[in-house]
């Protein structure tokens, strides 16, 4: 099947979780067909998805996206400018910015005083990667991960720049990585769903917004699906107060038996999608929650995320979940962690940040490989974009800011086929313009798609007459970063 | 379930219906069966896109079709397929020279398409302009098959005996009220009208009963939907600030637009240039709020142009979309790849909406320029009242003139025995400091001066100053005032002082600034040798700034004063220097985020050290409202009023006439005369305080024109070659008119000329009432869009439709009579493998209802909806926490009747749409959006069950149930079941409900707290009457039948 034919022609006979649920509404459909099924073959393990997808043979069956929104200074990080102490205060030169567009929050200073790290950086692992002291659990992971510090964007502000990187283009209406890699992949979960988003609670920051997880043009069951730690973990998975599961059976069966009455009636092979659908749903209410249920995790599993991996809404809840979520066959786990915009103080603010962060994306990778999920799991860490080398605002002896920095960032990618204990690109000495192998966004979901088994260029969706990609008409696999 | 099997099964589907969508006709087609293999495999490389064609070949065009390529070689030989090159290219067995090429990626054209291609070859490559460009014509009809059939039966049935198709019988009365209901209102139909009508033997009962559908008030609200969908209406600005904006009066005159039947042609030119018509009534620029409903971003660092031309792009996009179906945006970086249309013609359309004066960034807590006061009709006849109550009171007032002039003559002329009076505005002084004395014992109203907080000693001299002593600054000290002054940026204010600044006159006057010369708050400034003014809550993009055109001068005493309304806005400031209102350069005016500073209220010092006042001031005050400029003016005038009142009156200033004439209302005149003026003041302040509860709409306002250019790139700063506003020439015809602006452009979108309008319209409805539009990409009427599956069936409504005079209700009943849509619904398997998306129109419409039909259904079913018409947003329930957990606003449902009103009055937050909504398929109105999603997923069923709107409901529609006469379980479901299907259970429906009924009422008998805690879910009581247990089992039922398939869908 095409993607186009697959997509429009049969929208009405779509699942949300993959084959599996259509599985359901196709033996009924073949049944109405009058055409005889063979059960026994279910050789193939992915659930829904594109024919002919993977296109070649994957090395990662699953990414888990530790989105550090707010744009995480490269300065502090990842990407270490020894050089700057001596150059402090002195204004960046104009051979360096050439003219560059600055946001209105300091275009109109009259000066961009220079300012260093902080915070000093060691040498990791056998690979000797460059860590800043403020991850000191992430130096532990050196030789597991690929740190790219020549990432670079076109966006400069936050809504467009987190749009850009979450979708492939900074304006609303396309659909997210997630939702495209649904749309291809499937899922190899039969009671998850494919793409799952979950967010740090408490932290503040920038805003997020549904159309990062969302299905654009692509059929709404593709959307993320947020796992919450408000209440139900998925929107309206309760049943009401005073309903028992035991009623909530006997419903389920009197409205299949009255549905099926209605198909047998009109015919119309979206009804057995429907039962099929109210029965997924049934699924779901008890395996989601065995999938939020920590206890069996052993005490050993928080000394390695910390305690904080207790709580739910705490970012190392959320990796651990996604660890879980990773051992169910999710096929892309999203999360989200805010307050990375540190416009001023950003001393103390990027402090509180690696504190909550550093030890629980450490543990995750570390835990992955433990459990021998690393090899076919691909983690990225990083934000949206960088910040820049020149301070925003009063630059003091106790404190500094950093702006938005479009034109170079640091991430870090592991696991999943990419080639560990490198670090990858570099920048002037000012942290400013990329010097070597700049990887843009499109670059990156290119380099993803590819470690996924999928052609960036073939992943196509037919809307508004033309065939539609996550990285447009742009992007090259990173083939460096493949191991 | 094996992957492969199920593939197979879909494939087969989806193959019969491309079979279903292209006729097997006996000639191959140009435009059904050519054009969308050209244009879809070749045209990227030799189509309109100029910068990406190849080899100079333009298969588009007929000149490049048909005539000789560069290479000499004839691309298409009417007639001879062997030496047509083309089929040549695309059938090479050399991977290097065969089309499409595999290096780039493509694929090879099926055996299929080059079936195709060689056919119509042969046949004679008879060529075609695309059909959407050629405007409609009426079609000849043929002959109706029978007695009630209309003429969209005939179309239909010419389709279907081609296909060896009988239509399916008329579906039965319940169905077919249900279903008319649902689409002309989105309600389901009241129990009594649907017995009505189903017992109605008139040959004329259908007809009347869509008349009452059409006529009632649900109807303008439904339709409305739809609208806001495309219009992408929402309550918030949208980006990642999402901050909140009013723009329901114009949702409103949508409602009633619909309501009234305006003629789609006036609908369309006063959405798109009402504000350019003559004579425009308010209404009239009301509805042009339609292009103002896009996404703004209020995010800090933005750069305005940026986003400004994001607005404009997304108007001409839109626009295209909505009226003319096309895919305008793909032209934005480049020349469209499908369809004939430039990048420069983009910008040439982009031109025709890019004067309106507005900002890239914006307010996030209202609406932005241009705006207008859209009163209710309620608001409209008390501001009327208001209005005339304040032109009496002035009448009054002025009516008093020569009595004020002769108390005050005699007032005056008391003065000389009080020569030392003196008479300044009190009303909202927050702070006086006059200097004259030691600081720390000066009097002062509302603040101290003890200098305790201040971050250094202050020793302040005195010097003789305008009024005793003044304090004197030496460019490092200033004087303390404490905590006054402490504004918001929203609080209306009045800064006044005498200052005398020596040579270096640079300096703060009064400010409540800290030490940060950009930090957040406000100031009155010498700066540059002006009088400066800001107010800021970041520098750098988030303030005003102002500055006199007059200098200031060194040396010696001047009055300033600064007024400012509180309106974020520079034009809300008046600045005075010695009693003269200044004309004012406006550095900046970008007051678009809450600004409140928390510092103490400086004389002579704030905003850093460099901001120190070097010289004397005196007299300063500060006010919490605006003065008049009469108060204004008197301020500056030091003399005591004995000395004034000498001053024979046409000699004295106005500063000094001001003065007399206030302090004698205020001290001295008869009560008569006060009370007049208290009256006068009081009138216009209960005029402006009620106006500004009026709600406002963002409109389109015609600016000066604002040179266009082609953006290279799309890029909002690469300007390439400045651009006129124009229509694309593809769409004008031979005969090309000039149409130089907006409201020409909003003519030409509803002219005879315009070949697409009406027909993308007509198709929008069809939409609407059978699910799948006849031409399927409703989106495309373009070279990559579905060829209609019924062109003279498109052709024929469209004209029928313009002939009408653009009547939309007339368009939707001739439709709904039509025997075509009183079908039945039902289908066997053979014609859902042959036509699974009915195309061709052999059955009724059967799919699911859409988001806000489904909530409101089950709200009418239960008796809880609420049915005013209009006003603001409301807030029913959704889960806790939605909002605050990507955000930092926390989401805060309504009470009462909000918790009931239709879905389209729903508080729509762009970023965190409602999930109830986007469960099922919901338009998230982030962008136009005229193509429909159905999806079919558990979360749908997850919410239907558990949601607390459904939950509410199912009680109160099992509540009306056991509060009628019906005793017995099957009466009662009877009766749940006929307010939501419009119909009766079979006895087998019934026995299955039944069974349900005693399951659930088991186990409430044993457990009455579950019973209880069920009937607790949701805002309203339950009825403390009923038998708990009874009631929550009826209500387990009444949700089983909210859930039904049936119920979800329209049949």
């Amino acid at each position: 099947m095409t993607p186009e034919t697959h997509a429009t022609e049969l929208d009405t006979r779509r699942h949300f979780f993959g084959k599996a649920a259509s599985g359901v509404g196709a033996i009924a459909l073949a049944h109405l067909l009058g055409r005889d099924l063979n059960a026994s073959d279910a050789s193939k393990p992915a659930l829904g998805g594109l024919d002919g997808l993977p296109h070649y043979a994957p090395k990662a069956k699953r990414v888990i996206w530790l989105f550090q929104s707010g744009g995480p200074s490269q300065i502090e990080t990842f990407d270490p400018k020894p050089g700057l102490a001596k150059l402090r205060g002195q204004d960046l030169p104009e051979s360096i910015r050439k003219g560059q567009r600055l946001t209105t929050m300091t275009s109109g200073q009259s000066s961009f005083p220079l300012v260093e790290s902080a915070f000093g950086f060691q040498q990791h692992g056998e690979s000797g990667a460059w860590i800043s002291d403020l991850l000191p659990q992430t130096a532990k992971i050196a030789d597991d991960i690929c740190i790219v510090r020549s990432m670079h964007t076109d966006a400069i502000n936050h809504d467009p720049a987190v749009t850009f990187l979450q979708t492939g283009a900074q304006i609303a209406g396309r659909p997210s990585v997630g939702a495209w890699l649904s749309y291809g992949l499937g899922s190899e979960s039969s009671d998850l769903p494919a793409f799952v988003v979950m967010i740090t609670q408490g932290t503040g920051g920038q805003p997020l917004y549904d159309r990062l997880w969302g299905s654009g043009f692509l059929p709404t069951r593709y959307q993320g699906v947020k796992f919450r730690s408000v209440g139900d973990p998925v929107l309206y998975l309760s049943d009401p107060a005073g309903i028992s599961r035991d009623q909530r059976r006997t419903f389920l069966d009197a409205l299949a038996k009255l549905n099926r009455k209605q198909f047998e009636e009109y015919g119309d092979p979206e009804i057995v999608t429907r039962i099929a659908q109210y029965e997924m749903a049934f699924k779901m209410q008890r395996s989601v929650p065995e999938l939020t249920d920590l206890s069996g995790e052993p005490e050993r599993v928080f000394d390695l995320y910390g305690e904080d991996a207790r709580r739910p809404g705490t970012y190392a809840y959320n990796c651990l979940l996604a660890r879980r979520l990773a051992e169910r066959g999710v096929r892309f786990i999203q999360l989200y962690h805010r307050g990375w915009d540190q416009h001023g103080s950003l001393k103390q603010g990027i402090q509180r940040q690696t504190k909550t962060t550093d030890q629980a994306s450490a543990a995750l990778v570390m835990d992955l490989k433990q459990r021998g999920l690393l090899d076919d799991t691909l983690v990225v860490w990083g934000g949206e974009f960088g910040r820049t080398v020149y301070c925003q605002g009063t630059l003091t002896e106790s404190e500094y800011g950093r702006d938005h920095h479009p034109r170079c960032f640091s991430i870090w990618m592991a696991g999943g086929g990419v080639q560990p204990g490198q670090t990858y690109g570099a920048t002037d000495e000012f942290s400013y313009n990329i010097t070597e192998n700049p990887v843009s966004v499109h670059d990156l979901h290119a380099t993803m798609l590819h470690l996924l088994g999928v052609d960036h260029t073939k992943l196509t969706f037919k809307f508004q007459g033309r065939r539609f990609r996550l990285t447009d008409v742009h992007g090259n696999a990173v083939k460096p970063l493949l191991a | 379930m094996g992957r492969a099997v199920t593939y197979l099964l879909l494939a087969g589907l989806a193959a019969a219906a491309s079979s279903a969508a292209t006729l097997p006709s006996e000639r191959v087609d140009y435009n059904d069966d050519v054009r969308p293999i050209l244009s879809d495999r070749c045209y990227s490389c030799h189509g309109p896109d100029q910068g990406q064609r190849q080899a100079g070949l333009r298969l588009d065009r007929e000149s490049g079709a048909f005539g000789a390529a560069a290479s000499g070689a004839m691309p298409i030989v009417p007639g001879e397929p062997a030496e047509s090159r083309l089929l040549q290219r695309v059938t090479s067995s050399d991977p290097a020279r065969r089309m499409p090429p595999a290096y780039m990626g493509h694929d090879p054209l099926s055996e299929g398409e080059i079936e195709t291609l060689r056919r119509w070859i042969e046949e004679g490559a008879q060529w075609e302009s695309h059909w959407a460009f050629s405007p409609p014509t009426r079609p000849d009809l043929p002959q109706p098959a029978g007695d009630g059939l209309n003429p969209i039966d005939a179309l239909v049935a010419d389709r279907l005996a081609r296909e060896g198709l009988a239509p399916a019988a008329p579906a039965d009365r319940r169905t077919l009220a249900r279903r008319a209901a649902l689409d002309l209102t989105g309600l389901p139909p009241a129990p009594d009208a649907v017995q009505e009508f189903a017992a109605d033997p008139a040959a004329d009962a259908y007809e009347r009963l869509l008349d009452r559908l059409l006529s009632s008030a649900s109807y303008g609200e439904h339709l409305a939907g739809m609208w806001l969908d495309a219009a992408r209406y929402a309550d918030t600005n949208g980006y990642q600030t999402d901050g909140t904006r009013s723009m329901w009066r114009w949702r409103d005159w949508v409602i009633d637009a619909f309501n009234r039947n305006v003629p789609f042609d006036q609908f369309t030119l006063e959405q798109l240039a009402g504000d350019m018509l003559p004579d425009a009534s308010r209404a009239q620029i009301v509805a042009t709020g339609f292009n103002r409903n896009h996404r703004t971003t209020a995010e800090g660092g933005s750069v305005n142009e940026e986003f400004r031309v994001e607005y404009v792009a997304d108007r001409a996009e839109t626009t295209a979309t909505v009226w003319l179906g096309l895919t305008m945006g793909c032209a934005r970086c480049h020349d469209h790849k499908f369809d004939p249309l430039s990048q420069r013609e983009y910008y040439q359309f982009f031109a025709y909406f890019n004067n309106v004066q507005e900002k890239g960034m914006v307010w996030n807590f209202g609406n932005e320029d241009p705006l207008l006061h859209a009163p209710t009709p309620e608001q409209e006849e008390r501001l009327a009242a208001l209005a005339s109550e304040l032109a009496g009171a002035r009448e009054s007032w002025d009516a008093l003139g020569p009595q004020i002039a002769r108390e005050q003559a005699a007032w005056e002329a008391r003065l000389a025995d009080a020569p030392d009076l003196d008479w300044s505005p009190a009303r909202g002084l927050r702070a006086h400091a006059p200097f004259d004395g030691r600081l720390g014992t000066a009097s002062f109203t509302g603040g101290s001066i003890d200098g305790s907080s201040a971050p250094e000693p202050v020793e302040t001299e005195f010097a003789n100053g305008q009024a005793g002593t003044a304090a004197a600054f030496d460019g490092k000290r200033y004087a303390d005032l404490g905590k006054v002054g402490i504004f918001n940026y929203m609080d209306p204010l009045t800064v006044s002082a005498w200052i005398r600044p020596e040579t270096s006159h640079d300096g703060s006057i009064v400010a409540s600034m800290g030490e940060n010369p950009i930090g957040n708050g406000w100031g009155l400034f010498v700066r540059d040798g002006k009088l400066w003014w800001h107010m800021s809550q970041r520098w750098s993009d988030l303030s005003m700034r102002l500055a006199s055109q007059r200098p200031i001068e060194p040396g010696g005493w001047q009055h300033v004063l600064l007024t400012y309304d509180g309106k974020r806005k520079a034009k809300g400031v008046r600045m005075y220097i010695d009693g003269r209102e200044q004309e004012f350069e406006v550095l900046f005016n970008n007051l678009d985020w809450p600004s409140q500073s928390n510092q103490s209220l400086k004389v002579g010092g704030g905003g850093g050290l460099d901001n120190r006042f070097s010289g004397r001031i005196d007299e300063v005050r500060v006010y919490g409202r605006a003065l008049s400029p009469a108060e204004a003016r008197a301020l500056a005038s030091t003399a005591p009023l004995g000395v004034l009142a000498a001053i024979r009156p046409d000699d004295r200033t106005p500063a000094q006439r001001d003065k007399l004439r206030s302090a004698f209302l205020e001290l001295a005149a008869s009560a008569g005369i006060r009370k007049a003026s208290l009256a006068a003041a009081e009138a216009q302040r209960r005029y402006d305080a009620f106006l500004d509860t009026v709600p406002t709409v963002m409109v389109m306002k015609e600016g000066p024109s604002r040179q266009a250019y082609v953006l290279e790139r799309g890029r909002y700063d690469l300007h390439g070659d400045p651009v006129e506003a124009a229509i694309p020439e593809a769409l004008l015809g031979a005969t090309a008119p000039s149409i130089a602006n907006r409201l020409e452009l909003a003519r030409w979108v509803v002219s005879r000329s315009n070949p697409l309008t009406a027909r993308v319209i007509v198709n929008r409805f069809w939409q609407m009432l059978f699910g799948v539009g006849l031409v399927k990409t409703v989106d495309d009427f373009g070279s990559q869009g579905e060829a209609p599956s019924n062109q003279a069936l498109l052709d024929w409504l469209a004209v029928e439709f313009m002939d009408s005079g653009w009547d939309v209700k007339r368009l939707l009943k001739t439709i709904m009579l039509s025997a075509t849509y009183r079908q039945s619904s039902h289908v066997d398997a053979e014609l859902i493998e042959r036509d699974p998306e009915n195309r061709l129109l052999s059955r009724g419409p059967r799919f699911r209802l859409a988001a806000a039909t489904i909530r409101d259904q089950a709200l009418a079913a239960a008796g809880l909806l609420q049915q005013d018409i209009g006003g603001p947003s409301v807030r029913p329930y959704q889960p806790p926490g939605l909002w605050k957990e990507v955000s930092g606003n926390a989401y805060q449902p309504g009470e009462g009747s909000e918790l009931y009103r239709r879905s389209l009055y729903t508080y729509w937050k762009r970023t965190v749409a409602p999930p109830s909504m986007m469960n099922f398929d919901a338009s998230d109105r982030e962008v136009c959006t005229v193509h429909v999603k159905r999806t079919n997923t558990p979360l749908q069923a997850l919410n239907l069950m558990n949601d607390t709107t459904f939950v509410e409901a199912a009680r109160h529609l099992a509540d009306t149930a056991v509060r009628g006469e019906a005793r017995s379980p099957a009466a009662r479901i009877d009766q749940m079941y006929i307010k939501v299907l419009g119909r009766l259970p079979g006895e087998d429906e019934r026995d299955i409900l039944e069974d349900l009924y005693r399951a659930y009422a088991d186990r409430f008998q044993s457990d009455r707290d579950a019973a209880e805690a069920f009937l607790a879910v949701g805002d309203s009581p339950w009825n403390p009457r009923a038998d708990a247990r009874e009631l929550a089992a009826y209500a387990g039922v009444a949700s089983l039948v909210l859930n039904l398939d049936e119920a979800v869908t329209k049949q």
